[in-house]
């Protein structure tokens, strides 16, 4: 679809104030509506807008399989990462207080700061794979 | 209270009638891009009802990814169903008329919609929400978790003196202004983290079924000869 | 207003909730094609999803954020809404949308496997090459 004047100059300007915008939601999910499944399903979108106008092998050049394998798995592996951290400081699982110890409240929000990273690194990587996968061309022969 | 009702009727009564057309009408695509709709008003009657997060959360996955996935589906699939749009099933009709009536029986002794006084809102989360996350006292001993009673905060709010509200009396709830976040992260975080694994299982499922080997890729794989892919299932509607 | 009317208005909210998820239970049940039977679960789950977020609502609420009122203090305003409510519904609908994708790839490996996606036609098929299996 790259030979479309109005999708590629519509697309080069819209994607990067999605991607922007796909982080600030995942960052600013404590402050208002948002947090990790949004901007993660934001970001996505982003890199599935790009894929559906440059094609592929431009997306694949950008966001390699490899790199979408291990950042799901390295999503799911910095949540529990924060939940085993904690109790590597003397708490419970998942009790993000132990980050800071004399200001609690301090510790809580950097806990789920973290968590949130996680939950949208792991939703944007599953999304992008979850639309490489199902728009395969068919099996040749 | 009566305007988000009237909207609510109104904006219910459409989305009625869309589901209606999504599993009557004919075309695949034209049942996808309804379902679009269809997910789009869904984040409308979720915000008339407050719920920010929720229709932040069903216009991105709904109206976004949804449709993508299903015309995905569409490119390898056909675009037309086989049966014709009027045709109806009558015993699967009976069926669900019945569940319907019973469930909608179930419902006639339940609290009126919005209604102040309904369990749901004056017992378990106004005392979750003020509780104190280890608040340090002048002599710097760490206090646990406690639960600050209903009587501590003067009762559910309609009772309260005139401007009082529930206020939390904590750290917690400072550093994360969004409530719904921060029961997510922190009172519900067992849940969540084994949400992002439910995603990222889904995720590997996709790939184990769909994605092609490529030429080269399993060589520490030993084909066993006569094991190739078998032959495809021959007859019917090839599209 | 008379007592029926008030009990409609009351409760409309719900039996029209429920209206959607029988007609994603029918979409389920009735339908032999298989991407209209998905499209079912995800009406179906929909308005599961309303039901459950609607139980929340409180006459004269707002969205349960905290807000800085009066320039000194956070809290809220007025009556919220129940928060737990949305949290639950948000995990309910991602977990749904992975659910539907997982199916939507096995409707296109049947594809792949059959060359169609009509349950009749598949079991036709099925048991013109098995002749008295169970199709499990």
């Amino acid at each position: 679809m790259k030979d479309q004047v109005v999708l590629r100059i519509i697309t080069k300007l819209l994607v990067p104030y999605m991607l922007v915008f796909g982080v600030y939601v995942i960052a600013h999910g404590e402050l208002g509506p948002g947090g990790g499944f949004q901007g993660g399903v934001i970001l996505a979108a982003g890199f599935i807008l790009y894929g559906l106008v440059w094609g592929k092998e431009e997306l694949h050049r950008f966001v390699p399989r490899r790199v979408t394998d291990l950042l799901a798995a390295g999503g799911v592996l910095l949540y529990s990462g924060v939940g085993v951290a904690t109790m590597a400081l003397g708490g419970r699982f998942l009790d993000y207080s132990m980050f800071n110890a004399d200001n609690k409240g301090d510790g809580e929000a950097l806990g789920m700061l973290l968590i949130e990273y996680g939950v949208g690194i792991t939703v944007c990587t599953v999304m992008i794979t979850i639309y490489d996968m199902i728009s395969e061309p068919e099996d040749v022969a | 209270m009566f305007d988000v009702l009237l909207t609510d009727m109104v904006l219910l009564t459409m989305a009625a009638i869309l589901a209606i057309a999504v599993i009557s009408v004919r075309s695949l695509l034209s049942a996808t891009m309804l379902a679009g709709i269809y997910s789009l008003l869904m984040a409308f009657i979720w915000q008339n009802m407050n719920a920010a997060d929720v229709a932040f959360t069903e216009a991105a996955v709904g109206a976004g990814i949804s449709t993508v996935l299903l015309l995905g589906t569409l490119v390898h699939t056909g675009r037309l169903t086989k049966q014709a749009a009027n045709h109806v099933n009558w015993g699967a009709l009976g069926v669900v008329c019945v569940t319907g009536g019973i469930l909608i029986y179930g419902t006639l002794d339940m609290p009126r919609f919005g209604d102040p006084k309904a369990p749901i809102h004056t017992h378990r989360v106004v005392q979750q929400l003020a509780q104190r996350v280890g608040k340090v006292d002048p002599n710097g001993v760490h206090e646990p978790w406690q639960y600050n009673s209903l009587a501590d905060q003067g009762g559910p709010f309609e009772v309260l003196a005139d401007g009082e509200h529930p206020h939390p009396k904590d750290d917690f709830s400072g550093h994360s202004p969004n409530t719904v976040t921060s029961i997510l992260a922190s009172y519900r975080g067992y849940d969540t983290m084994f949400e992002t694994a439910v995603i990222f299982t889904a995720g590997m499922a996709l790939v184990l079924l769909l994605r092609r080997r490529e030429p080269g890729a399993d060589k520490f794989l030993h084909e066993v000869p006569g094991s190739g892919p078998q032959e495809k299932h021959t007859g019917g509607r090839v599209a | 207003m008379s007592p029926l009317l008030l009990n409609v208005s009351d409760h409309y909210n719900y039996w029209i909730y429920i209206v959607l998820m029988m007609i994603g239970f029918y979409g389920v049940i009735a339908k032999r094609n298989l991407i209209k039977q998905a499209l079912g679960l995800g009406l179906f789950a929909t308005g599961l999803f309303l039901f459950y977020i609607s139980m929340g609502v409180i006459d004269g609420g707002t969205v349960p954020v905290w807000t800085l009122v009066g320039h000194t203090e956070e809290k809220f305003a007025g009556p919220y809404d129940n928060p737990l409510t949305h949290v639950l519904i948000l995990t309910a609908i991602v977990v749904s949308v992975s659910t539907m994708a997982v199916a939507l790839a096995l409707i296109v490996c049947i594809k792949r496997e059959y060359g169609t996606i009509e349950e009749d036609e598949i079991r036709a098929i099925e048991d013109a090459e098995h002749p008295g299996e169970e199709l499990v």
